[in-house]
């Protein structure tokens, strides 16, 4: 009679409680672990330079993804598909906004006219 | 009179789960309303991490983020807010389990983390003003406060729903009203804490590094 599956709240899970607390112990270790690379990362010498600030990038985007997962239980179930497409909504306008603004932002400048304060004083 | 009416919403809660069983339970239902405002919370951050990004360099002669940040207390922060929503992720497991002492016990915990994490951040804003390093000195600084500014301002709102929440639990014990609520407060709290995670990295890391 009841064989629909009825849609999980996010944040929600359905494992057990015992299977819960090594859910939330994984997720800590985890971050912990990325947050500590990161800090590494800013400060190391062995990196290239201009590498550092896509490795933080790249590290923070991991650590999203964590807690994500771990923290906010949204996972790939059929149970869990609207809160899934309304995350990945809201992932395509957070990267429209962000990328877009950069890139119109220093298009704009590289194209700029230099103004007439930034110009040296006129000769008299 | 407010014990009828509980009552009453209670019964008409269970009612209605009963007579449309084809529909999804209000648990459900709430979560997912507060999991779209918490998008949309999040885009709106995203334009402040965007305006950041593009004024960082604009800093009018003023000081830089490198001579500011404070690396070890951003790593202190980092942590009181990590162990901030591992508390409330605990805390989450003991009110399914519906045990109040441990309830109470954890959102002591976040409570108290939480607010080590934001005494810290006025502490760091108030030396910077100190220092001159006011929001008016330049754009950098501007878009500098709006953004750690309005996060800070979220963990507050979040400090003080979580105390009421346990006033409600102290008064009327685990209703399923306030299990939805309490439920909206864990995903706002690790919604916050994913966003520090941005921050901590696109301002602080990024603003250190060499």
């Amino acid at each position: 009679m009841t064989s629909k599956i009825h849609d999980r709240a996010p944040g929600d899970s359905r494992v057990r409680a015992r299977s819960e607390l090594l859910v939330y112990a994984i997720g800590l270790l985890l971050a912990v672990i990325l947050t500590a690379t990161s800090f590494w990362v800013a400060n190391t010498r062995m990196i290239w330079g201009p590498g550092i600030p896509l490795g933080i990038a790249v590290l923070a985007i991991a650590q999203m993804g964590v807690h994500v997962v771990f923290f906010l239980h949204i996972t790939t179930g059929p149970d869990s598909t609207n809160n899934v497409l309304a995350l990945a909504f809201g992932v395509l306008i957070v990267a429209l906004v962000i990328a877009g603004s950069l890139w119109i932002m220093a298009n704009l400048n590289a194209n700029m006219m230099p103004s007439a304060e930034m110009l040296p004083p006129p000769q008299h | 009179m407010n014990a009828t009416a509980a009552t009453y919403a209670v019964e008409h809660d269970e009612l209605m789960c009963a007579i449309d069983e084809q529909h999804a339970p209000k648990r459900t239902v709430v979560a997912f309303g507060f999991w779209v405002f918490l998008l949309s919370d999040i885009v709106m951050f995203s334009a402040l991490f965007a305006s950041y990004a593009v004024l960082v360099h604009d800093n009018a002669g003023g000081p830089t983020g490198a001579q500011l940040f404070n690396q070890f207390n951003v790593a202190i922060e980092t942590a009181c807010l990590l162990a901030s929503s591992y508390t409330c992720g605990l805390m989450s497991l003991a009110i399914n389990a519906s045990r109040r002492g441990t309830t109470y016990l954890l959102s002591a915990m976040t409570f108290i983390l939480g607010a080590a994490f934001l005494v810290l951040e006025v502490s760091e804003f108030t030396s910077m003003i100190a220092h001159g390093a006011a929001p008016q000195r330049s754009a950098f600084l501007s878009a500098f406060f709006a953004l750690v500014g309005c996060h800070g301002l979220h963990v507050t709102a979040g400090l003080i729903w979580l105390i009421v929440m346990m006033a409600q639990v102290a008064v009327r014990g685990f209703t399923q009203s306030a299990e939805r609520r309490l439920l909206c407060f864990a995903l706002f709290w690790h919604a916050l804490d994913i966003i520090w995670v941005g921050l901590f990295s696109v301002v602080y890391l990024m603003g250190v590094a060499p």
